[in-house]
C-alpha cells in the first residue's frame, strides 16, 4: 500500500480536504452569523451584539488564513495528484472552478475592506453593508466547489464518442442532477455547525458562571440564545435536505445508499440498519447482528413511503461495490444531526415555556458538546459521500485507479503534508485559545463601560 | 484574436498581477525580517504591515486564479506539469502554507516573536526562487516523456547554470520591486525616516536587478535557442523598451523626484519585459510538448470561461478600486489615522 501512488494519493487528497472542510465550514458560516449579530446590535443600539461581531470576526481572521492556505493546497494537489481526471474536468467542468476563484476574489477584497472600517464610517449600516459580498462571497466558494463535487457523483452534459469528449454543455455540467441537493445539504450544514460551534463557546464561558461578571453573563447569554435559535432552524433544514439527499441517492445512486445500509437484497418496506457489525459467512455473503432495525423507515428515506422498493447491494459487481465500513459513517452522520435537533429544541423549548430554566448545567453541556460534534458529523459526512462512491472518482465514466499520478514520490510527500496540517492544526489553536484568553468579553466590555464609544477598541492587537 | 490566444493573455495578464503584488508582499518580507534582525524595525515595520495587512489574501487569490484559469483553458497542462511537479509543487505549497497563515497568526495573533518573522522573512525569498523554476521548466528540456508518464529531470534543473540566473532574477527583482513601491508608499505617508531607509534599498538592489536581467537574457540562447531566436526576430525591442523604463525609474530615485511615478515607471519596466518574454515563448507553455493551438479546451468551454472572465472582471474593478482606495490612495489611513482594527 505505501508504494501505491493510488493509495498514497487517495489519502493524501482526503486528508488535505478532511483538513481543509474544517476551515472552509467555519468560512462559509461566521460571516452569516457576524452579519445577523452586527444587525441586531446596529437595529436595538446594543453593544453586546457589536462586540460578539467584532470578537467572532476576529477569530474568523485566523481560520480564514488557514482555510486559505490550505485551500490553495488542494487546488494545486488536484492536477498534482489527480493529472488524468484534471484532464478530462478541465473539458467539462472548469466553469464553476473558475467562477470560484471570482468569488475568492470577492470574499478576500471585501473581508479585507470589513476589518479595518470598523471606526471608519458615521453610519454604522454602511460597514454592515461591507459584510454582505462577505457572506455572499463565502457562500459562494461552497456553492461552485460542491458544484464540481456533484459532477464527480453526476457526470453529465456530454457525449463520449470513440474515447473522444463532445457535445460539451458546461452549464448541463454544472447544474447536473445531484446539485440541488448536494449544494444545499453543504451550505446549510455548514451553517449549522457554526451556529453549534459559537454556541458551544458560549455555553463553556457559561459553565463556569462563577468566573464572570453580571456583564459577561448577560453577554453571553445572549450569544447563546442567538447562536442555539440559529442551530435550530440550520439543524432541522439539514435533517430535512438530508432526507431529499437519500432520496436522491436511492434514485440515481442506488449502490451508495445501499453501502451505507448494508442493503442487500432488493425489497419495499425496507428496514434501516442502525449501527451492528457484519459477520461474514462461508458463502461470501453478510449477516448483520447486533444492529438497531427501524421497520420500513429505509424505504421512507429513500422514496417517502414504505412500499418503496429499495435496491439492494447484490444488484451489483463486487467491484463496483464501495467498502462496506461507510455505513458507520452515515449512522454517525444522521445520529448527530438528530441529537443537534433535539438539543437546539430543547433549550428553545426550555427558554420559551419559563417554568424549565435553558440554562440548567445539563443542557449548556449539551449544547457545548454539539460543537465539536457538528465538526465530527461534517467528516463523517464527507467521509460517507467520497468513500462511498468509488471504486469510481466520475461515478460511471472513470475509475479511480485510472486517475491518479504516476508518480512514486507521493509517499513523502504525504508526510510533507501531515506535518504541516500538525502544525497548522496546533499553531492555529494555540493562537485562537491565547487571542480570546488574554481578552475576554468582560474586560472589552468594561473597558467600553468606562471610555465609551470610540476608543473602545482601539488598541487590541497587543 | 482566436480564443487560445485570448485565454493566455488573460492569464498572463493575471500572471503578472501576482508578479507585482506577490513581490511586493515577499520583499516585504524579507524587509521586516531584516529590519528587525538590525534593529531598525520601528522605523518601517509598522509602514509594512499597514499596507500588507487588509490585502494579503488578495495577494493569493491572484495565484489561485491562474493555475485554475490555466487547467480550464489547457486542461493538458494539468497532465504534463501535474504529474512532473508533484514533489518541487508541494514544496512551494508547504512554503505558502506556513507563509501565509503565519503572518495571520502574528499579525492577528498578538504575537510578534522572532521566529515568525524570520520564517516569513525567508518564505518571501524561497518562494519566488522555487517558483521561477516553472519558467525555466517551460522553456523545454527539464522532462522526459513515456508512452504511460512524464518525468521531472530535477538533477539536471539544479545543476542547470540558466536556471540558477533565473532564481537569482526573481529574487532580485523581488527586492527590487518591493522597495520601490514600499518607498511610494512611505512618501505618501510622509513618514521620511522610513522613505530614507528605503531609498537606500531601492538604489541598492537597481544594479543587481539589471545584471541579472542581462544574464538570463544572453543565457537563453544556449538553453532555448528557439525562444532566443524568436526574440530577435524583431522583438528585441520590448526589452529595449524595459531598459528604458529601468532608467527612468531609478533616475527618478536618484533624484528624489516622484515616487510615484518611479514605481509606475518600475511597473512598466515589468510589463513589457513580461509580455514580451511570454509572446515569444508562444506557441509553446511547455516546449515542446504543450501548443496552444493543440492543447486549447474545447470551444464552448473556452467561450463560457471568457464571458464568465468579463463578468467577474465587472464586479472585481470595482471591489478593486474600493480597497486600494480606502487603504493605498487614502492619505489618512497611509498615514496611520485609521489603523485600528476589530
Ligand atoms: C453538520 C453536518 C451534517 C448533519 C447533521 C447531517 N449531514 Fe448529511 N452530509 C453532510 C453533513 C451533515 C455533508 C458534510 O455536508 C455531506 C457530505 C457530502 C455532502 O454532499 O454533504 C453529507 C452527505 C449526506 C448524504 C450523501 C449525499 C451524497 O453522497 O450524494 C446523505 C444521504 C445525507 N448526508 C443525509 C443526511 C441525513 C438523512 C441527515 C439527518 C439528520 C444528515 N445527513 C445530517
Ligand atoms: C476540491 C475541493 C476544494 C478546493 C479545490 C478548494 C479550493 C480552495 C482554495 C484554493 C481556497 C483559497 C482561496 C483564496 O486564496 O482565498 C479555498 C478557500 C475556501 N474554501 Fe475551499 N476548496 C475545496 C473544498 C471546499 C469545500 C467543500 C468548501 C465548502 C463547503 C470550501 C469552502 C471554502 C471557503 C469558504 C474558502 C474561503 C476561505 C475561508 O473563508 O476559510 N472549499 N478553497
Ligand atoms: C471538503 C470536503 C471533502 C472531504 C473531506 C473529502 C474527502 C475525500 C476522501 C476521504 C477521499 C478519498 C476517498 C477514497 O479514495 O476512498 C476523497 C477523494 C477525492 N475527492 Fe473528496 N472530499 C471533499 C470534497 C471534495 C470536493 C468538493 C471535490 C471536487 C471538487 C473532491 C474531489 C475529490 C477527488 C478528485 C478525490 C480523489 C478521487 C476519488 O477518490 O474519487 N472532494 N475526498
Amino acid at each position: 500500500m505505501f508504494n501505491d501512488p493510488v493509495m498514497l494519493s487517495r489519502i493524501l487528497t482526503g486528508l488535505t480536504l478532511g483538513f481543509h472542510i474544517i476551515f472552509a465550514t467555519v468560512g462559509v458560516g461566521v460571516p452569516l452569523m457576524v452579519l445577523v449579530a452586527e444587525y441586531i446590535g446596529i437595529k436595538r443600539n446594543d453593544q453586546h451584539y457589536i462586540l460578539m461581531a467584532r470578537r467572532w470576526t476576529r477569530g474568523y481572521i485566523v481560520t480564514v488564513a488557514v482555510g486559505v492556505v490550505t485551500g490553495t493546497a488542494i487546488g494545486l494537489q488536484l492536477s498534482l495528484l489527480w493529472p488524468s481526471l484534471m484532464q478530462v474536468a478541465g473539458q467539462t467542468i472548469a466553469l464553476p472552478l473558475f467562477m470560484e476563484t471570482f468569488a475568492f476574489f470577492f470574499e478576500a477584497i471585501f473581508l479585507g475592506i470589513y476589518l479595518y472600517t470598523w471606526d471608519r464610517f458615521k453610519n454604522p449600516w454602511l460597514h454592515w453593508l461591507i459584510g454582505i459580498p462577505v457572506a455572499i462571497g463565502a457562500t459562494a466558494s461552497a456553492f461552485f466547489i460542491t458544484t464540481v463535487n456533484s459532477f464527480m457523483n453526476s457526470p453529465e452534459g456530454f457525449k463520449i464518442v470513440n474515447g473522444a469528449l463532445t457535445e460539451i454543455e458546461p452549464l448541463k455540467a454544472m447544474f447536473n442532477t445531484a446539485t440541488p441537493t448536494k449544494v444545499s445539504h453543504v451550505i446549510v450544514s455548514a451553517y449549522l455547525t457554526v451556529a453549534f460551534i459559537l454556541a458551544a463557546i458560549a455555553a463553556f464561558h457559561l459553565l463556569r458562571k462563577k468566573a464572570l461578571s453580571a456583564a459577561e453573563v448577560t453577554y453571553h447569554k445572549k450569544g447563546l440564545r442567538l447562536t442555539v435559535i440559529a442551530g435550530l432552524i440550520f439543524a432541522f433544514s439539514t435533517a430535512l435536505i438530508g432526507d431529499f439527499s437519500g432520496k436522491y441517492l436511492a434514485k440515481y445512486q442506488p449502490e451508495k445508499l445501499a453501502a451505507a445500509e448494508w442493503h442487500f437484497e432488493t425489497t419495499d418496506e425496507a428496514e434501516l440498519i442502525f449501527g451492528g457489525y457484519l459477520d461474514e459467512q462461508a458463502d461470501g455473503s453478510y449477516e448483520i447482528k447486533g444492529a438497531l432495525k427501524v421497520p420500513y423507515a429505509l424505504s421512507i428515506l429513500a422514496g417517502g413511503a414504505p412500499s418503496t422498493e429499495v435496491i439492494g447491494l447484490n444488484e451489483f459487481a463486487k467491484e463496483d461495490q464501495a467498502p462496506l465500513f461507510v455505513h458507520y459513517f452515515f449512522d454517525l452522520m444522521v445520529s448527530i444531526g438528530m441529537y443537534l435537533a433535539a438539543i437546539s429544541a430543547l433549550f428553545v423549548i426550555a427558554f420559551r415555556l419559563k417554568r424549565l430554566n435553558p440554562y440548567n448545567k445539563w443542557i449548556l453541556r449539551g449544547i457545548f458538546i454539539g460543537g465539536p460534534l457538528a465538526v465530527l458529523s461534517i467528516e463523517a459526512g464527507w467521509m460517507y459521500a467520497e468513500i462511498g462512491r468509488q471504486p469510481w472518482t466520475l461515478y460511471g465514466i472513470m475509475r479511480t485507479a485510472d486517475a491518479a499520478t504516476t508518480s512514486t514520490h507521493v509517499g513523502p510527500m504525504l508526510i510533507l503534508f501531515s506535518l504541516l496540517y500538525l502544525l497548522l492544526g496546533t499553531v492555529s489553536s494555540v493562537v485562537l485559545i491565547r487571542m480570546f484568553k488574554n481578552n475576554p468579553a468582560g474586560k472589552e466590555l468594561a473597558e467600553a463601560h468606562h471610555t465609551r464609544g470610540e476608543a473602545m477598541f482601539a488598541d487590541d492587537k497587543k | 484574436m482566436d480564443v487560445q490566444t485570448l485565454g493566455i493573455t488573460v492569464l498572463w495578464t493575471f500572471l503578472y498581477g501576482y508578479l507585482v503584488v506577490a513581490s511586493i508582499d515577499f520583499g516585504a518580507g524579507f524587509y521586516a525580517f531584516y529590519s528587525k534582525y538590525t534593529k531598525r524595525d520601528h522605523l518601517t515595520n509598522k509602514l509594512i504591515f499597514r499596507y500588507l495587512s487588509p490585502v494579503w489574501e488578495v495577494t493569493n487569490v491572484f495565484f489561485v486564479f491562474f493555475f485554475v484559469g490555466l487547467v480550464g483553458f489547457f486542461p493538458d497542462t494539468a497532465y504534463y506539469y501535474g504529474t512532473a511537479l508533484l514533489v518541487p509543487a508541494s514544496i512551494v505549497l508547504v512554503l505558502i502554507a506556513i507563509r501565509g497563515s503565519f503572518y495571520a497568526f502574528a499579525n492577528y495573533g498578538s504575537n510578534d516573536s522572532m521566529f515568525y518573522t524570520f520564517l516569513y522573512g525567508a518564505t518571501g525569498l524561497l518562494i519566488p526562487a522555487a517558483m521561477s523554476t516553472t519558467l525555466t521548466i517551460s522553456q523545454g528540456g527539464f522532462m522526459r516523456k513515456t508512452e504511460e508518464t512524464v518525468t521531472f529531470l530535477g538533477t539536471k534543473l539544479f545543476t542547470n547554470f540558466y536556471s540558477w540566473t533565473v532564481v537569482l532574477l526573481a529574487v532580485v527583482s523581488v527586492l527590487y520591486i518591493s522597495a520601490m513601491f514600499l518607498l511610494y508608499y512611505a512618501d505618501k505617508a510622509k513618514d521620511d525616516p522610513a522613505r530614507d531607509l528605503v531609498r537606500k534599498w531601492a538604489l541598492f538592489w537597481s544594479g543587481p536587478t539589471i545584471l541579472a536581467c542581462a544574464l538570463v537574457f544572453f543565457g537563453l540562447k544556449n538553453q532555448a535557442a528557439w525562444h532566443y531566436e524568436n526574440i530577435l526576430n524583431g522583438n528585441w525591442w520590448w526589452f529595449a523598451a524595459s531598459f528604458v523604463f529601468f532608467v527612468i525609474a531609478v533616475t527618478l530615485v536618484y533624484l528624489k523626484k516622484n515616487y510615484g511615478l518611479a514605481f509606475l515607471a518600475v511597473m512598466a519596466q515589468y510589463a513589457v519585459a513580461w509580455f514580451g518574454y511570454g509572446y515569444t515563448h508562444l506557441p509553446y507553455i511547455l516546449y515542446p510538448y504543450i501548443d496552444i493551438n493543440k492543447a486549447v479546451v474545447n470551444e464552448t468551454m473556452a467561450t463560457a470561461l471568457v464571458v464568465v472572465f468579463i463578468f467577474g472582471l465587472l464586479l472585481l474593478i470595482p471591489a478593486l478600486y474600493l480597497i486600494l482606495r480606502l487603504f493605498l490612495f487614502d492619505n489618512d489611513y497611509v498615514s496611520g489615522k485609521h489603523s485600528k482594527k476589530a
